[in-house]
């Protein structure tokens, strides 16, 4: 018994003046603490690369991703070439008020088009503002960290 | 002082008025000091940091928000509850440790009213507060409310006995039941009684754990078991009644145990004269070495069942109380 | 099923009286408790502080998992099985893609048998830890609370360093593990492999861990009080515990030294030298101090793993869309709680026919009604406590 009790008073001399080590408390929100480059905190979306396959929308557990386009006609290259179709995307919303945080679609992606970022701090006082549509996801891709190195 | 102040004190009712409000200003800064440490404390124990947000780094102020947030909620009572009972059951609580308050000695004279049976008094006044859990427990019509009521009946009534007779061997040694009575006896014997009084001294404090229904002996409030105990049904004002009560209380017990053990407001080594200005802080530092106690155990502990908690107070300690009871008086008779 | 005679017992009980009976009472335990683990509503008919008769009403928490898996596709149900305990997130999804690569007869490769291992494993320490810091609480003591929880933290930054969930890492796929973010080729795609630093940091955590598990052991167990509440509370003989379906640390502390671990051949176990604790009497203390051991035993199997790990890749060569070829099978892990099958019915779909799940935890509280029986209400908590359900895991 008596060594239960030693141990809570050293931890209380240690956090009061060892607070480096032994103080496990951060105070948020002065002090954050920053989760690891794979953390899964929000989906960022490259627009260039995307080309409305639809696939992330369709793979999606939770059907939180809405995607419309529509297909445009380039001119051809040269007088007389083909006409070229692309497809334009007009709305890509991601409702993070019913995402899993799964990362199916990131994963599915044939095009890389979505990248995973560890931001965490995107919360709302309406529930309809969790409705990023795709500028604000294309916003995302700055926070988006590199590869991070691989072990060996 | 000048001479007009004096002659107005000394009218009865001034005086009363004057002692009245003074003790209604100290009890909830005394309480809110106390509250306040143990938030700190036990959060250091634990690796975090306690209150820090509320009035700058220090956080000194968490409690006064505390308090204000438990005055403004709603006040609930339960449809089916008996609404006086449940109204005047926590004045009940708070009642026996205003009561206790009045004669703590503070330094030589500094007491509210000195009684010449103040022991007597004071043990007797702090079972009010037992009544008061066990309305609170009976009148909110919740079954989980009447096993925390129910179990605080035979826990508190049980550590009665073993707080009385903890003390008796003080009295034997001091000879008197006033309260300052028994710091003069130990200024003139010069040495406080904890060092003939070691077995008594530990078990007024286990009973006072257990008459404050602290862990180890909170199961009439079991958090997790019965969610609060007698205390479910209790919001906003009420409840901060009880809150500051048992923070208040810890003060009075423990300074009740300062006076009868150690010495009270006297440090040896202090002339007489400056004691009118140094004793409270004594006391008040000496007090805090208890609480800090408290706070210790409160924090390492599980919390005993019922029954073994009722086995070491019938088993234990009345029988280790009686028996020291015997010895202290066996060796005054004959030394 | 309810029946009509206790319909009436109830809601004649319903309102306490004033002038009340002395005979007994029925307190409903109910699904907002601090200590019934989730939402578990016990009805008890008590008499003065012993408990007889208890019913457990389970259902709050009933998610629909197996309707829900009906028309999912087999990478989504990974997303969503990791959700059933959600304590130990990783070795809920484990059973599930081994069934379902049991039906493909697919090849595992090494490497990702090696990293399921030990994220299966760091699952283990991390459900263990949240036993050790909630039985304390429900004894009373609040202090393990934070230093079981400051370790498990440790754990979790591991897994999500891996994965990039803390507890719902859905980092198993069919014939392996993540390989990637991303199906193209862009230079912006990222190999999920083990990420730099992670042998050094889960070394050093590992070690930490160990630390702490003797600090949690000489703050517990060399305490009186916690011993008087535990031993000899709650005992559960090995025949009634198998008869009832008891499985994980709760059957090992009874005695009977069963892992499934060494009995099923779901990961590569018997490449790693460990232990199985096992109890002798079936008390409270024993189910704690056998979890206790377990950690210990985890922690070593984490280290041998990462020091033998093989290279090699992620996953084995599946097509993008999966369908499983039709047929039935059952897979049972060992799960931090207990025993956890998964029965995958499959017709040749993208996804499962029918997918039925056997939890560990609705199981272990299938013998509430018959270790509660005659029992003192603090006890009552003591014994639920020990057993270490999870009402997701119950109701899934």
């Amino acid at each position: 018994m008596t060594k239960g009790l030693w141990v809570t008073l050293s931890t209380m001399f240690k956090t009061i003046f060892l607070p480096k080590k032994h103080l496990l408390t951060v105070n948020y929100p002065k002090e954050k603490e920053t989760p690891v480059p794979r953390a899964r905190g929000v989906i960022a979306l490259d627009q260039e690369a995307c080309t409305v396959c639809m696939l992330c929308a369709r793979q999606c557990p939770d059907w939180c991703i809405y995607i419309e386009g529509h297909k445009e006609e380039q001119a051809p290259a040269e007088p007389g070439g083909r006409i070229k179709v692309r497809a334009e995307l007009d709305r890509f919303d991601i409702d993070y008020a019913l995402c899993m945080y799964c990362g199916i679609c990131v994963e599915v992606c044939p095009f890389d088009a979505l990248f995973w970022s560890p931001e965490y701090e995107f919360s709302e006082e309406h529930m309809g503002d969790m409705l990023h549509d795709k500028d604000r996801l294309q916003g995302w891709l700055a926070t988006v960290p590199d590869a991070p190195a691989l072990e060996q | 002082m000048p001479d007009f102040v004096v002659n107005l004190f000394d009218n009865f009712w001034v005086a009363l008025g004057g002692k009245l409000a003074l003790v209604a200003l100290m009890i909830p800064m005394i309480g809110m000091a106390i509250g306040f440490a143990e938030m700190k404390l036990s959060a250091k124990m634990q690796h975090r940091m306690g209150p820090y947000f509320a009035g700058g780094r220090w956080g000194w102020a968490q409690l006064i928000a505390d308090g204000v947030k438990f005055f403004q909620k709603e006040d609930l009572i339960p449809e089916e509850a008996d609404r006086p009972v449940f109204k005047i059951a926590p004045i009940f609580v708070l009642m026996g440790t205003v009561a206790l308050f009045v004669v703590i000695p503070f330094g030589p004279g500094l007491i509210f009213r000195d009684l010449s049976v103040g022991v007597f008094y004071a043990l007797a006044i702090s079972s009010i507060s037992t009544i008061g859990i066990l309305m609170a427990g009976w009148s909110s019509a919740n079954k989980y409310s009447l096993m925390g009521g129910l179990r605080a009946a035979g826990q508190l009534i049980a550590y009665e006995l073993p707080l009385v007779l903890a003390v008796v061997g003080s009295i034997i040694l001091a000879g008197t039941m006033s309260m300052s009575g028994i710091v003069e006896a130990q200024i003139d014997a010069g040495y406080p009684y904890v060092i003939f009084q070691v077995v008594g001294f530990a078990v007024f404090m286990i009973a006072s754990l257990a008459e404050l229904s602290r862990i180890p002996f909170d199961m009439p409030i079991a958090e997790s078991e019965l969610v609060m105990g007698y205390l479910t049904e209790y919001t906003g004002f009420r409840f901060l009644f009880f809150f500051l009560a048992e923070f208040a209380n810890m003060f009075t017990l423990s300074a009740i145990a300062v006076t009868l053990f150690l010495g009270g407001y006297w440090l040896p080594g202090i002339p007489a004269d400056t004691l009118e200005f140094a004793g409270p802080v004594i006391l008040l530092g000496k007090v805090f070495i208890l609480v800090f106690a408290m706070i210790w155990f409160r924090w390492t502990f599980p919390r005993f069942r019922e029954d073994q908690l009722q086995t070491l107070a019938w088993k234990w300690l009345i029988p280790i109380a009686l028996a020291n009871i015997m010895i202290t008086a066996t060796l005054k008779v004959f030394l | 099923m309810v029946m009509d005679q206790d319909v009436a017992r109830h809601l004649s009980d319903a309102s306490v009286s004033v002038e009340l009976e002395t005979a007994d009472m029925t307190l409903n335990i109910g699904p907002q408790h601090p200590s019934t683990h989730g939402v578990l509503r016990l009805v008890a008919r008590v008499d003065g502080e012993r408990a007889y008769d208890l019913k457990p009403v389970i259902g709050y928490m009933h998610r629909g998992y197996e309707k829900l898996s009906e028309v999912r596709t087999y990478p989504q149900i990974t997303t969503l099985v990791n959700r059933i305990d959600w304590v130990s997130g990783y070795a809920n999804e484990i059973p599930f893609v081994v069934a379902a690569e049991k039906l493909m007869e697919l090849e595992v490769p090494e490497r990702a048998q090696y990293i399921r291992l030990i994220l299966t494993e760091m699952a283990r320490i991390s459900s263990h830890l949240v036993f050790m810091a909630s039985y304390p609480l429900e004894l009373g003591a609040a202090t393990p609370l934070f230093f079981a929880l400051r370790e498990r933290e440790r754990v979790l930054d591991l897994i999500e360093s891996v994965t990039g969930g803390r507890f719902h890492p859905n980092f198993n796929r069919i014939g392996g593990v993540k390989p990637a973010y991303g199906s193209g080729s862009s230079t912006r795609k990222m190999v999920q492999d083990l990420p730099a630093g992670f042998f050094s940091e889960t070394r050093k955590a590992m070690d930490e861990v160990l630390n702490a598990v003797d600090e949690l052991e000489s703050l517990v167990a060399g305490n009186e009080i916690i011993l008087i509440r535990t031993k000899g509370i709650g005992v559960l003989p090995p025949e009634v515990a198998a008869s009832y379906g008891v499985s994980g640390p709760n059957l090992r502390a009874s005695g009977v030294g069963f892992d499934l671990r060494r009995v099923e051949r779901y990961l590569p176990y018997e490449d790693f030298d460990f232990e199985i604790p096992v109890g002798e009497n079936g008390d409270c203390w024993d189910r704690w101090w056998v979890r206790l051991r377990e950690i210990r035993q985890s922690a070593s199997i984490v280290q041998q793993a990462i020091d033998g790990i093989p290279a090699g890749p992620l996953q084995a060569k599946v097509p993008k869309v999966i369908k499983v070829p039709a047929g039935e099978t059952y897979v049972r892990a060992e799960n931090p709680k207990g025993e956890m099958g998964y029965y995958l019915v499959s017709d040749g779909a993208s996804g499962p026919y029918r997918l039925k799940i056997r939890s560990a935890s609705f199981s272990n509280i299938s013998i509430l009604p018959w270790i509660l029986e005659g029992v003192l209400v603090p006890d009552i908590i003591a014994i639920m406590g020990s057993l270490d359900f999870v009402l997701g895991d119950v109701d899934r």
